[in-house]
């Protein structure tokens, strides 16, 4: 399946994936107004790390194996036999973490605003993430 | 709100606010040239700005939520600007007012001040900003009308191709096979007769290098290594690459030499005539160190001249002392500053076996030299490259040589006027690095280009991907490519060669009798 990779020696630490994630979630996909406006705030999925010249931005691996489906109590993710992707439902998650414990990456954060999780959906509906697209420089390739 | 008050010194009690670096430790009496205006309607606070600023010109201040700015830093690399996601920056020429003064300029005041606090030679990078007469600007293509035909470069071909190197005096040709009986010296091919300017490493970065590499071999011209060694990873693009051998003779090695199609002898660069390359040891890293086959970390100083050179007597020995270690199989050119007598110099350099000359107008581009150097030394590319061809013509010698010209070339028609001038070629350097995000902001020489070009700090480095860089800088020269098609179609000619030295398709406005003679070309209208 296809995944999006970073390229460490490219990424700039600019951010704009995260802030184009974020905004590609929110209510009204425009990034003033869903940063400035929006109640609650949107949420990334996506984060860079950054240690002095290195940086780089992880997300969901859509693991082959994957622990948080594995972990999920309740049944709120699956993982596509064909797609590949790792799908969220909010309306089956209770909250409990344990896919935040049982993730090895630590790309599934808390929601802050609902007791829910948030983590990335490769941008369904578009032909490549929002990530990719936006990155400046290439850093990120969807692959 | 328009974030323009002072960073807020950093105290025990608020360390969590970021210490901006600013440029002088004592209060300086230096203005800032730039207003960096945030608008806080639109900025939503995710500090992309603040990554991006490579000069300290932007810090995060958390307890008041805000971007601060330190504007005497801001340099107007315009890097924050292209890179805010709500476009909520603005860079403003400082609204500090002086009193008017024809004589005493903003500029003189600051250059007298900033010498008055360091008591130093004032350095700078990029070419000249004073506005010398730009004498393309002044000159008129021709096109055809009625009484000769246009061409269409779309529908018929339309040839650029150039051969770079030496061509015989005569032909001849074997009465019996037919084929060539003269002994050809090497020949290099171009698709286009633009080429990129020497940079070197160390002056650019690793990845700017690896673009100018590939997007010659994309477009099938080539680039330049500068002074500074070429790193053997750029090895397999040895068939775009012109090597230099400088003062300094950084990396020069027989691999160097041989990998390259084309050697270069560098005697000046138009920035600074008659002094040598200038790398700190700063921007020597291990890498930059090992290409340059100098300890990392150490100052690479050139000489200001070739010491084995002080004569063109001595220029030949090493001109064939390079071909002989190559055995005559590539071009040996070489480059030149244009000075007062860079026409008899060219003529000198020609007898001496040089295949092709380079000639550095003052209007050149470097990434550091002393300013004062860069912007009185030398003379305009346009009236050099004029004198240099009319002199080799009138002595019969033209032919034996090709002719570079450099220094300031902005776009196609600068590049189809040279060559009616008489050149065979252009270098172009820094319209390279503008395709690449250049502002000419004049900061390369602080080794802290925010756009990753004029560094070789790892993580600016980084800005630069070969794979987007190299596609840009081969877009520019197809874009000027097909231009100078048009133009050639408009003026009737199918070929480039066609045009070379063929001044009548040039006409002057505005000049003096005098400067039109230097050109060799008639006044519009007459």
């Amino acid at each position: 399946m296809k995944r999006v990779y970073p390229a460490e020696e490219f990424c700039v630490a600019c951010r704009l994936c995260e802030v184009y994630c974020a905004t590609e979630h929110s209510q009204s996909r425009d990034v003033i107004r869903a940063f400035k406006e929006e109640q609650p705030p949107p949420t990334k999925r996506i984060f860079l790390q950054q240690e002095g010249a290195a940086s780089l931005a992880i997300n969901c691996r859509h693991c082959d194996e994957p622990r948080c489906v594995w972990a999920c109590v309740a049944g709120a993710l699956t993982k596509d036999p064909v797609t590949g992707v790792v799908n969220y439902q909010p309306e089956k998650c209770i909250g409990c973490w344990t896919c935040l414990v049982a993730c090895p990456y630590g790309v599934i954060v808390r929601d802050p605003n609902r007791p829910k999780i948030a983590k990335c959906d490769l941008c369904p509906g578009r032909d490549v993430p929002v990530c990719v697209a936006v990155c400046p420089n290439r850093a990120l390739v969807l692959s | 709100m328009t974030s323009t008050r002072q960073a807020p010194a950093t105290t025990q009690a608020e360390a969590h606010v970021q210490a901006p670096a600013y440029s002088y430790p004592m209060p300086s009496y230096l203005k800032p040239r730039f207003r960096v205006e945030i608008e806080d309607r639109r900025c939503i606070r995710c500090q992309c700005c603040v990554e991006q600023c490579s000069f300290g010109a932007l810090f995060f201040d958390q307890r008041r939520n805000e971007v601060g700015t330190v504007e005497q830093n801001c340099v107007a690399c315009h890097r924050c600007v292209v890179f805010c996601p709500t476009q909520a920056i603005s860079v403003l020429r400082h609204p500090v007012e002086y009193r008017e003064n024809a004589h005493w300029r903003p500029e003189v005041i600051e250059d007298i001040t900033r010498q008055a606090e360091t008591g130093g030679v004032l350095l700078t990078g990029m070419g000249s900003d004073k506005g010398w007469t730009c004498y393309w600007d002044k000159l008129c293509l021709n096109a055809s009308q009625v009484t000769n035909p246009s061409i269409d470069p779309l529908r018929e071909p339309m040839e650029l191709r150039t051969y770079l190197g030496s061509k015989p005096d005569r032909v001849e040709l074997d009465p019996k096979s037919g084929g060539l009986r003269t002994r050809l010296a090497p020949q290099v091919m171009v698709e286009t007769p633009i080429l990129f300017s020497a940079m070197s490493y160390g002056a650019v970065s690793i990845n700017v290098h690896e673009a100018l590499a590939r997007a010659a071999a994309m477009t099938g011209t080539l680039f330049n290594t500068g002074e500074g060694g070429l790193h053997p990873k750029l090895y397999s693009y040895g068939k775009n690459t012109i090597v230099q051998v400088a003062s300094g003779r950084f990396g020069v090695h027989p691999e160097y030499l041989d990998v390259a199609s084309i050697i270069e002898i560098k005697i000046g660069q138009g920035a600074k005539p008659g002094i040598g390359g200038h790398l700190p040891g700063e921007k020597v890293s291990d890498d930059v160190a090992f290409t340059r086959m100098i300890p990392s970390g150490t100052d690479a100083l050139s000489p200001a001249p070739q010491h084995d050179i002080y004569s063109i007597e001595d220029l030949s020995q090493l001109i064939h002392a390079l071909k002989e270690a190559t055995n005559y199989t590539k071009p040996v050119s070489v480059k030149i500053a244009a000075v007062h007598n860079s026409a008899a110099i060219a003529s000198g350099i020609a007898r001496a076996g040089a295949d092709i000359i380079a000639l550095d107008g003052i209007r050149g581009s470097t990434g550091a030299a002393p300013k004062i150097i860069r912007d009185n030394l030398g003379i305009p590319i346009e009236m050099a490259i004029a004198s240099a061809d009319e002199r080799l013509r009138k002595e019969g010698i033209r032919q034996r040589v090709s002719l570079i010209a450099a220094g300031g070339f902005r776009n196609s028609a600068d590049v189809i006027k040279a060559i009616a001038l008489g050149a065979d070629a252009v270098y172009i350097g820094t319209a390279a690095l503008i395709a690449l995000g250049c502002t000419e902001c004049q900061a390369c020489y602080t080794g802290r280009c925010a756009w990753g070009l004029t560094t070789t700090d790892e993580k600016l480095t980084k800005r630069q991907n070969p794979d987007i860089a190299a596609q840009r800088l081969a877009n520019l020269l197809e874009g000027w490519s097909h231009e100078m098609k048009e133009m050639l179609g408009a003026m009737g000619i199918n070929a480039l060669e066609s045009l070379r030295g063929n001044r009548l398709h040039l006409r002057s406005v505005g000049l003096t009798q005098q400067e039109a003679d230097v050109l060799g070309v008639l006044q519009a209208g007459a």
